[in-house]
């Protein structure tokens, strides 16, 4: 598998978000989990909770550094990861799938056209510029 | 390659006989204790005829060390033997300048007269104390360039908080409560985002440019009416000089916010250049970062506030106040004080030591040592600039930052550089921080060491270098002199075991 699957959409601070309808599954990305290290700790929001894209809606913790996590887009959560509270190490063994960390319905679709794709992604971590 | 051989370059430690020791609980023996009283001359009368039920403790004291007085002495003895402080060699933690902490300081500080003062004595019995304690505050104006001082914040994070505090009792007197946002550098301390939270604020990082500096196109941008204030570390935490530092200050003047300046690395700057010349508003000093009283233990400490004529109101009560005949009273009549911070005066022994450092240096001394810092970071950025890439190009000051780019090719990273540094006898540097550093490893030799210190820590960082080519299984395995290999921070962060538990 790609460490970066063109079925999601990603942010320039290592979010990914991967659409169903008019929500959205978030997590971080391969090169995330791989730079912070082994993760012993995220924090999510609850569920009800708003956000405008951009803001920190929780933070990820490895024995490295205590990192924010971005929301991808505006929108309310609807579902967090319980799972992570006790296996943290999701994130880093399966960041696109099991380490998933919340759902959000959107309340802008349009925001979607300004993140980044697949291959647009790889090419802005090549760059180095981070 | 032998055992021996493949740390031929270790040149400052040799393996050394090291005690093994267990917990002080799994050393107890019933009955053992380090004292003996003798037969009692009066007749004896259980504890619970004398006191009521509810003073007497009924939780399991099961599992508390019985030990005799040599065991108790062995015991934290041994455990000392295991240190690593600046008095037993370079402790190049960049950011938190652990600098040497003299030892005539020590003995100020333990002087009767000043370890023995009860805080509630009366002023009319302390005015040495006070006097010290003004000396230090007019000292520390001196250097600074500000007008007014509070010592009461027990360490920089505390005097952050309170300068905070004051900015927003200054906007709440001007009516503006509308102004809620901070601007923070992203090469700014933690530290910074959190204080200003904690006093209702919202955070607007302000990107660094390409050189690590506050990036001003930015900073013009977002800086608005709708902004308190603007904190800001400088030199900022890559140990760069903030060049545009008058014009974010006019910037910011212009639109009514305040400049707050975290001033936790003003050891690259003491006796050279002066915060409140700069147009500094607020600012807080870290004592035991550039004045070298002791770091350790998590205090006590002092962090002094330290503020421009407009915000004198609002510091923390009570204020010192000389009165005509000389006496110094504590001042409580200040209507636009923020309040109390901290129960008496603070961390009165700190202030004994800040102050004996500050008069055995004198201006020149002070200058010297910063010079010094400033000349050792770069000597290091210089020798190491061949083996390591830095992660910022530019001017440094006190503390320089490279990132294991390099190194990463060989599949080693900036942690196992650490880990390695610490087989050649070295406390390793500031790892990952600040982290729009990528793999930074963060070097502050401070102006303690001498160059003799320093070229075996050039030649201990150049020889790890190289092994990250020839051997990077050694790297990444290390360390391999140490009382303890490789730990397992892992399942120590994810399953920790805080105490010790009987039977476990």
């Amino acid at each position: 598998m790609s460490n970066y699957p063109d079925d999601c959409y990603y942010t320039k601070d290592h979010e990914w978000i991967r659409v169903t309808g008019d929500t959205g599954r978030v997590g971080i990305t391969h090169y995330a989990q791989e730079s912070l290290g082994d993760v012993v700790y995220v924090d999510l929001p609850k569920v009800g909770e708003s956000y405008q894209s951009g803001d920190p809606f929780g933070s990820v913790e490895s024995v490295k550094a205590v990192s924010e996590l971005f929301i991808p887009v505006s929108g309310e959560i609807v579902e967090i990861n319980g799972q992570l509270a006790d296996a943290p190490e999701l994130v880093n063994s399966s960041p696109y799938d099991e380490g998933w960390m919340v759902t959000v319905k959107f309340s802008n679709t349009g925001e979607l056209d300004s993140l980044l794709s697949s291959t647009e992604y790889e090419d802005f971590i090549k760059e180095g510029k981070l | 390659m032998s055992e021996t051989s493949k740390h031929h370059r270790i040149r400052k430690v040799r393996t050394h006989i090291s005690q093994n020791e267990g917990l002080i609980f799994e050393k107890s023996r019933p009955g053992s204790r380090a004292f003996d009283l003798p037969p009692s001359d009066v007749p004896e009368i259980p504890v619970q005829e004398l006191l009521p039920a509810a003073l007497l403790r009924t939780d399991d004291l099961e599992g508390m060390p019985e030990v005799a007085e040599p065991e108790v002495v062995r015991h934290y003895t041994r455990i000392s033997t295991w240190n690593y402080g600046t008095d037993t060699g370079m402790f190049p933690l960049g950011s938190c300048t652990m600098k040497y902490n003299p030892k005539f300081n020590e003995w100020a500080a333990r002087l009767d007269g000043f370890a023995r003062t009860h805080p509630l004595a009366p002023e009319v019995l302390t005015q040495g104390n006070l006097r010290l304690i003004r000396q230090l505050e007019e000292e520390l104006l001196e250097i600074t360039g500000l007008a007014a001082i509070s010592l009461q914040p027990a360490a920089g994070a505390h005097g952050e908080m309170t300068g905070v505090m004051m900015i927003r009792a200054a906007l709440a007197a001007r009516n503006e409560p509308g102004r809620k946002r901070v601007l923070i550098p992203d090469s700014a301390h933690g530290t910074n985002p959190a204080s200003a939270v904690l006093c209702g604020f919202s955070v607007d990082t302000i990107p660094s440019n390409e050189r690590g500096l506050t990036d001003m196109a930015v900073l013009e941008k977002r800086m608005d009416d709708s902004v308190a204030a603007i904190m800001l570390t400088n030199p900022n935490t890559l140990g760069m000089f903030e060049e545009n530092i008058e014009k974010i200050c006019a910037l910011v003047h212009e639109r009514g916010g305040y400049v707050y300046m975290d001033g936790a690395n003003m050891n690259a700057m003491c006796g050279v250049t002066r915060p409140g010349d700069m147009g500094i508003d607020v600012m807080h000093l870290n004592l035991h970062k550039t004045f070298s009283t002791p770091h350790g233990g998590g205090g006590p400490g002092c962090g002094p506030v330290l503020v421009a004529k407009g915000l004198e109101p609002f510091l923390p009560y009570p204020v010192l106040k000389q009165e005509a005949d000389g006496q110094i009273r504590l001042d409580y009549d200040r209507p636009q004080s923020i309040g109390r911070v901290r129960f008496f005066l603070g961390n009165f022994g700190m202030m004994v030591r800040a102050l004996g450092y500050i008069r055995a240096h004198g201006p020149d001394g002070l200058r010297m040592a910063t010079e010094t810092a400033v000349l050792n970071a770069n000597y290091v950025r210089h020798h190491l600039s061949e083996a390591y890439d830095m992660s910022f190009d530019g001017p440094i000051l006190h503390e320089v930052v490279f990132s294991d780019k390099r190194q990463q090719q060989h599949g080693v990273k900036n942690a196992d550089i650490a880990k390695r540094l610490i087989d050649y006898g070295f406390h390793p540097p500031t790892m990952s921080f600040p982290l729009i550093a990528p793999g930074a490893i963060m070097i502050e030799p401070t102006e303690s060491e001498s160059r003799e210190e320093l070229d075996l820590f050039i030649d201990a960082m150049k020889s790890i270098s190289a092994e990250c080519a020839e051997d990077p299984e050694l790297v990444k395995s290390a360390p391999h002199w140490a009382r303890l290999t490789r730990l397992d921070e892992v399942s120590a962060a994810r399953n920790p075991v805080l105490r010790w538990k009987a039977g476990k």
